[in-house]
């Protein structure tokens, strides 16, 4: 039995007509490569990279990027590996590997207590990322970056502080549909110990929010209104400023979970004015078991420590413990001082190539890769909003996701299958799960055609 | 034959385009519900105890074409089976589907069975293969809920 590949030929003529991006920036990259060489010299080490001279800022060094990550340049059986579950988790460039790398090396020591020069110097690295990081998302202070394992935690430290704290058997919170499993089980343990109401801003089947019924549900008892920045299931980008005024308005705090937003557009927490922003370090190229929780100063300084033990305590007796102002308060224990080491390097290699860069680079390969999928007959794409980030989740027919999965894998296509740790959602859309393409900043055009083409045969396969 | 096509075979196909015994029964002397939380496969699984014979059996879920075709294998198996005889079959599936060895099922006495053979070699689905299973052991045992992580 072998898989035709007879129907393919529609796609590749497909291809010529809605491709034009592909073939203009082909040949734009081309000829660029003094760039694309700068760029490989300067990122070993972990300095930014120079801005691109504007002639070609409208090109975007693909190979260049590519060859940053050694992990893209391996085979899955026989086929090339095709990355694009980076929604998941995304792949990490030389930089981050050589900052790690360079941490345990030259400087690793414990931080905050040494007087040794190894300690002063972890300590000045780990203080330093906090200001990068703060830098990134536009804090006005780096205090009010709290490191955590990852936005899971960040959202637990939340629920467990503010939540404690400000939430009554009457109150309520407001959170959306289309929120992951980690902005609403945490405040499920938290309601049934207290009693608090959760609403839920629902959701049309495009996956957009329904704004309307998410104003009629804030009143005077919202507390705290908790919304996905980019929907990790379907890719929506949610109007999260208006929001934001909105929550204000009810004197409700506004937690934003930019998981999956944060490495794809800039994000301003000043600009949103939201209160709280948690993030994952390993899906901003960085390592795992690394996040941050931001929140603003005058919010975390009002609230109680989470953990308790070394390094968020002024002193420690057993008749009275007194602890420290923040970011400490929220930091016990030895944290994740490479985590945060390699993260501020990701960071600082995300912006060497520019997130406006990326951002313009990523749509363009969305819609392309949207384009070539809805073209396959049978195929039915989940999570059509207007305004849309790096997520491509689909159904072919009634094949099921994870056969979708399986037979993509055995052609070097690495996708998630499933419910995406969105279970309400799926009910809401009558759906078991999706199949989930997620796009990041190093894959091609030429990745999205081989999806395609994977995809067709599997519909022949199957006979959808 | 690739390896897709070995864990694809045609009797998987056709048992998960039309899987047998898919149905609800309205007076089970036996049932369970089989939940894969990995990938959120749920199963039904009822059967009907006369003796020691397994006089009907059905299922209902949601689930991927190995998951599907498993559980509807399970039941065109194990229907008028003694319960002795059911156990062993179980048995020897979850061999054929788990052993890290080559399995000594000699795979022409199990029959359609044997198309599982090709889902060792994708440990990602072996759960998916196995939930019908474990969940027809539970149902057995009493046991309301099983879960294949």
């Amino acid at each position: 039995m072998q898989f035709s590949v007879a129907s393919i030929a529609t796609f590749i003529t497909l291809n010529e007509t809605i491709s034009h991006n592909y073939h203009t920036f082909r040949s734009v990259t081309s000829t660029t490569p003094p760039v694309q060489a700068s760029l490989l010299a300067e990122s070993r080490s972990v300095s930014a990279v120079p801005p691109l001279p504007p002639s070609i800022t409208c090109a975007f060094p693909i190979e260049a990027i590519r060859a940053e990550f050694p992990i893209l340049s391996q085979s899955i059986g026989d086929c090339p590996l095709i990355y694009l579950d980076n929604g998941a988790t995304t792949q990490k460039p030389k930089a981050v590997l050589q900052a790690l790398a360079n941490y345990y090396t030259q400087d690793n020591a414990n931080i905050h207590r040494g007087v040794h020069t190894l300690s002063q110097r972890a300590t000045d690295h780990y203080e330093k990322a906090r200001e990068r990081i703060a830098r990134y998302i536009h804090a006005s202070h780096s205090r009010e970056i709290i490191f955590v394992r990852g936005a899971t935690e960040g959202i637990n430290l939340i629920a467990n502080t503010f939540g404690r704290t400000h939430l009554k058997a009457g109150d309520n919170i407001v959170i959306t549909a289309m929120e992951h499993h980690a902005n609403i089980v945490p405040w499920q343990l938290l309601a049934e110990q207290i009693g608090f109401e959760i609403r839920v801003t629902p959701c049309d089947e495009r996956g957009v929010l329904d704004l309307e019924a998410y104003a009629n549900l804030l009143d005077k008892r919202t507390r705290l209104v908790g919304v996905v920045h980019v929907s990790n299931s379907l890719g929506t980008v949610n109007p999260v400023a208006s929001m934001i005024q909105q929550a204000h308005a009810v004197g409700a705090v506004f937690l934003l979970d930019a998981a999956q937003s944060i490495q794809h557009m800039t994000v301003d927490v000043q600009a949103l004015d939201c209160d709280f922003l948690v993030f994952s370090g390993h899906k901003l190229y960085g390592p795992t078991g690394i996040g941050v929780l931001y929140g603003k100063t005058a919010l975390l300084r009002s609230l109680p420590p989470w953990q308790g033990g070394g390094d968020m305590i002024k002193s420690v007796s057993f008749e009275r413990t007194t602890y420290k102002d923040i970011p400490e308060r929220f930091e016990a224990g030895t944290p994740d001082i490479s985590g945060v080491i390699g993260l501020a390097a990701a960071i600082d290699w995300v912006d060497s190539v520019g997130r406006e860069r990326i951002a313009t680079y990523e749509k363009g390969l969305l819609d392309y890769a949207t384009a070539k999928l809805a073209a396959i007959s049978g195929i039915r794409l989940i999570g059509t909003a207007p305004d849309k980030s790096c997520v491509l989740s689909f159904l072919l027919g009634d094949v099921h996701p994870h056969d979708i999965g399986s037979f993509l894998d055995a052609d070097g296509i690495a996708i998630r299958a499933g419910h995406h740790c969105t279970q309400p959602l799926m009910k809401r859309l009558c759906i078991p799960g999706t199949a989930r393409a997620t796009f990041a900043l190093y894959n091609t055009y030429k990745e999205a055609d081989r999806l395609a083409e994977s995809v067709a045969k599997i519909a022949q396969f199957f006979k959808v | 034959m690739n390896a897709m096509q070995e864990l694809y075979q045609e009797i998987i196909l056709d048992h998960n385009k039309r899987p047998r015994n898919y149905r609800l029964i309205s007076n089970p002397t036996h049932m369970a519900e089989g939940h894969n939380p990995l990938c959120g496969d749920e199963m039904s699984l009822q059967f009907i105890m006369e003796g020691d014979i397994i006089k009907d059996i059905a299922f209902q879920g949601e689930g991927c074409a190995i998951s599907k075709a498993s559980a509807s294998l399970l039941t065109a198996t194990l229907k008028g089976k003694t319960i002795a005889a059911a156990k062993a079959e179980v048995g020897t599936v979850l061999e054929l589907l788990t052993s890290e060895n080559e399995p000594t099922t000699d795979q022409d006495s199990i029959g359609d069975l044997a198309a599982l053979s090709g889902v060792r070699k994708f440990p990602a689905r072996i759960k998916c293969a196995t939930l019908a299973w474990h969940t027809f052991t539970a149902a057995i045992e009493g046991k309301q809920e099983t879960s294949s992580e």
